[in-house]
């Protein structure tokens, strides 16, 4: 059956996120934009006891979800994804750096949940539930090796006198790094090569727990937008972790398999980076629409198009793009929740959510002329913000050769 | 609930016709865009499948209940093997489905059963005007009350099969109101002009038709009474039919240039292999899944009688009319010079596709 209604748990969800949006995040939101790393601990000790009130350790819906006996699972379809994506859409409208502050909620917690171990996911989760926040972070970019993993330089080699590995490397653009590592008891996943030969069968993941030695925070960058939230470089220098802090195998495959499953993650965290992108289109949408009303403006549907103002036709364009986004990406979602293998549509809607919401904050911008370039309003924050929406978790170019090859049938070597 | 999964029934409706739309219209459809004919065993086949006899219920001799939702999965994939084609198959739906959504429990009783017997026949709908900015909502062709009659007068345009129509439904202003009106096909008054001449849609006879006083009983007001009846959910059913038509078109453009792109080597390896290529592909394939779940929830929103539903299938028929120059334009591009032939079909699809934002009432579901 198709069917499009919200399911009721996540339509409360989402008016109790709307209340704090609201009142904890838009009022404070262009302090935090103007005063670029201060943290904005208010909010966060409120998600923090709000988080652990209603039961979770963190905000990757998998950790949860195992918990349960398997005949509770099976009563009723599993939504975790889907409102996971909703949970996010609605704080990306409240603001985006914000929502990135929230202690537990980062790739690096996700990443441990989708291949930890039982144990590992012991040990470095339950910190999440602790009296004081913690955060959490991944890193995996470095200098010279964005979207391109495997020019990833980082090595890990075992020890096997201490049974350690021994990283070596620097990472850059780790979001809330600074947090994770200076700010609290909290880990960042580490991506490295435990065999340089084997390219990307010898990457592997490794979690680096706050006041490691040889670990250390050594930039915090300057940013066009979402300037609440840290994105740090860190140098790993001998920086020596127990064996046991390895996600996955820890011997060299001569396939892939290992890479592919750690690039798995991307299919249930790219569709969250699209609900960020169609938070910051709806909050965009909305204000235009209400400065418009304000100025007497009505949008009058259901014209034909050569009777349409062009305001109205790009107001009424923006609808199209924001609600097909989300529909898009509540179905990549859906997948996940299903089961459904979904590289594809996650990576089409990070691909399309990325687009538009670009797309609708500069249109937005220049529909509300002066008012939309001064900082008296949050919209052009937004479309300061929007624009790392096509450029994190992939850029949109990346994503776009996802899409192709998945369309194709092509492998990574056909279509480079 | 979110669900993203058709019923098993539709599955197999949207299968079969399928199968319809790519071994017979799809086969068909160059030269019946040449000769600018659909062979009628071409319709007949395709009326066999019955999608409109099955979205009407029992009690009007179908053998179902309509769904906006069926509906648009239906018209995509018909409209995948040839537009001309499945607007043809689908013209007797202009007349039944606003009889269904507006009519009166006589007029539905009456009027239905006729059109959905064995065969195919030719009952049809007048609603567009030769106008550059023609608008459903503020026609020129208009209804007055005379007596126990209405008379309708006016010029109407892109009557699909006007010419031997049976029954058609007039739409007219009545004191500024759009309505629709039941007329017979041989009533006085009545006049087919000359067969129109398009960019597109070569295949499917389309006439403009002259009202000169036309006059029919009071009683043939859709609805029956004097009370007005709504325009919504009908405008509604044609935006989702023609939005559904539009990703059916670009689905066919996507999948026929994807294939040319696999084989056609270029400095040695297959033009699909350029990034300038793959990624206009990769576009194409995200606008269409996107504008696609847009169509397919204003479609919903119609089945459940929401009162956003109206405007949902005016963002969607936008939408998708958008995605069809899009993606139809690109296919042509990717298949370069050869695009521009009329060997291959993607030159009529780019045609087609252009006409989405003007088709006003052309299909319904």
């Amino acid at each position: 059956m198709i069917e499009f209604s919200t399911p009721k748990p996540i339509e409360q969800l989402q008016n109790v996120v709307e209340t704090v949006a609201v009142n904890m995040m838009r009022p404070v939101s262009r302090e935090m934009d103007e005063n670029e790393h201060t943290i904005p601990w208010n909010f966060i000790n409120f998600m923090h006891t709000a988080i652990k009130s209603m039961g979770g350790t963190s905000m990757a819906p998998e950790s949860k979800k195992e918990e349960k006996p398997n005949a509770e699972r099976e009563k009723r379809p599993s939504i975790g994804y889907q409102r996971l994506g909703s949970l996010v859409e609605m704080l990306a409208w409240g603001d985006a750096g914000m929502y990135l502050c929230i202690p537990g909620g980062m790739l690096g917690s996700a990443a441990v949940a989708a291949a930890g171990t039982p144990e590992q996911k012991q040990r470095f989760l339950s910190r999440f539930s602790g009296d004081k926040p913690v955060f959490d972070a991944m890193a995996m970019t470095e200098p010279q090796a964005g979207s391109d993993t495997s020019a990833i330089r980082a090595t890990a080699v075992l020890d096997e006198k201490t049974n350690e590995w021994v990283l070596n490397g620097e990472k850059i653009f780790v979001t809330a790094g600074h947090k994770a590592l200076e700010e609290s008891d909290g880990f960042v996943v580490v991506w490295a090569s435990i065999d340089p030969q084997a390219g990307r069968a010898g990457m592997r993941s490794f979690v680096v727990e706050a006041g490691t030695p040889g670990c250390r925070v050594t930039k915090m960058e300057h940013k066009l937008g979402i300037r609440a939230s840290d994105t740090v470089s860190i140098l790993l220098q001998d920086c020596r972790v127990p064996f046991e802090n390895i996600l996955g195998s820890p011997t060299v495959e001569k396939t892939t398999t290992g890479f592919k499953g750690a690039m798995a993650t991307f299919d249930a965290t790219r569709p969250i980076i699209a609900c960020q992108a169609v938070g910051i289109a709806r909050a965009t949408l909305e204000l235009v629409k209400e400065k418009l009303a304000e100025n007497g403006i009505e949008i009058r549907y259901g014209l034909p198009r050569q009777k349409l103002t062009n305001i109205e036709r790009e107001v009424i364009d923006m609808e199209v793009m924001l609600r097909s986004a989300w529909l898009l990406t509540i179905k990549a979602l859906w997948m996940a929740d299903n089961k459904i293998h979904n590289p594809k549509e996650a990576s089409m809607s990070k691909v399309y959510a990325g687009d538009i919401v670009v797309k609708i904050t500069q249109k937005a911008v220049e529909l509300l002329g002066p008012l939309g370039y001064s900082r008296e309003l949050l919209l052009e924050k937004w479309f300061r913000d929007a624009k790392i929406t096509d450029l994190y978790e992939g850029t949109g170019q990346i994503n776009r050769l996802v899409v192709a090859r998945n369309m194709l049938g092509y492998r990574g070597s056909e279509l480079r | 609930m979110y669900s993203f999964q058709p019923s098993e029934e539709q599955q197999m409706l949207v299968g079969a016709i399928k199968r319809y739309a790519l071994d017979d219209l799809r086969a068909a459809a160059r030269d019946a865009d040449e000769e600018g004919r659909l062979p009628p065993e071409l319709i007949e086949k395709g009326w066999e499948l019955g999608y409109l006899q099955a979205s009407i219920p029992e009690a009007y001799t179908g053998f179902g209940e309509r769904s906006a939702v069926t509906g648009v999965l239906a018209a995509e994939e018909m409209a995948y093997g040839d537009l001309s084609g499945a607007l043809a198959v689908m013209t007797p739906g202009l007349y039944t489905t606003p009889i269904l959504l507006a009519g009166s429990e006589n007029q539905k009783k009456e009027l239905i059963p006729p059109v959905i017997e064995m065969e195919w026949k030719p009952y049809t709908a007048a609603l567009m005007e030769h106008r550059l900015d023609f608008d459903p909502h503020e026609l020129e062709t208009t209804a007055t009350l005379d007596g126990d009659a209405y008379v309708l007068t006016g010029e109407k345009i892109c009557v699909p099969f006007a010419e031997g129509a049976q029954g058609l439904i007039v739409y007219a202003a009545l004191e500024s109101v759009t309505q629709g009106f039941i007329v017979p096909g041989d009533a006085d008054g009545l006049k087919v002009g000359e067969r129109h001449k398009l960019l597109g849609l070569n295949a499917l006879p389309l006439y403009p038709l002259d009202l000169d006083g036309v006059r029919i009983p009071k009683a043939n007001r859709l609805g029956g009474g004097d009370a007005e009846h709504d325009m919504a959910p009908i405008l509604a059913a044609s935006n989702v039919a023609l939005a559904a038509m539009a990703i059916g078109v670009s689905q066919a453009a996507l999948d026929y240039s994807m294939e040319y792109a696999k084989e056609r080597e270029v400095f040695g390896v297959k033009v699909a292999q350029k990034q300038a290529i793959a990624f206009f592909i990769a576009e194409m394939g995200t606008s269409i899944e996107a504008i696609r779940l847009l169509v397919w929830e204003a479609a919903w929103m119609s089945d459940q009688g929401m009162a956003e539903a109206y405007k949902q299938s005016y963002l969607a028929l936008s939408g998708a009319s958008d995605t069809a120059m899009m993606v139809t334009d690109r296919a042509v591009q990717i298949l370069g010079g050869h695009g521009y032939i009329r060997e291959h079909p993607v030159e009529m699809w780019m045609r087609n596709g252009r006409g989405f934002a003007t088709f006003s009432g052309l299909a319904i579901v």
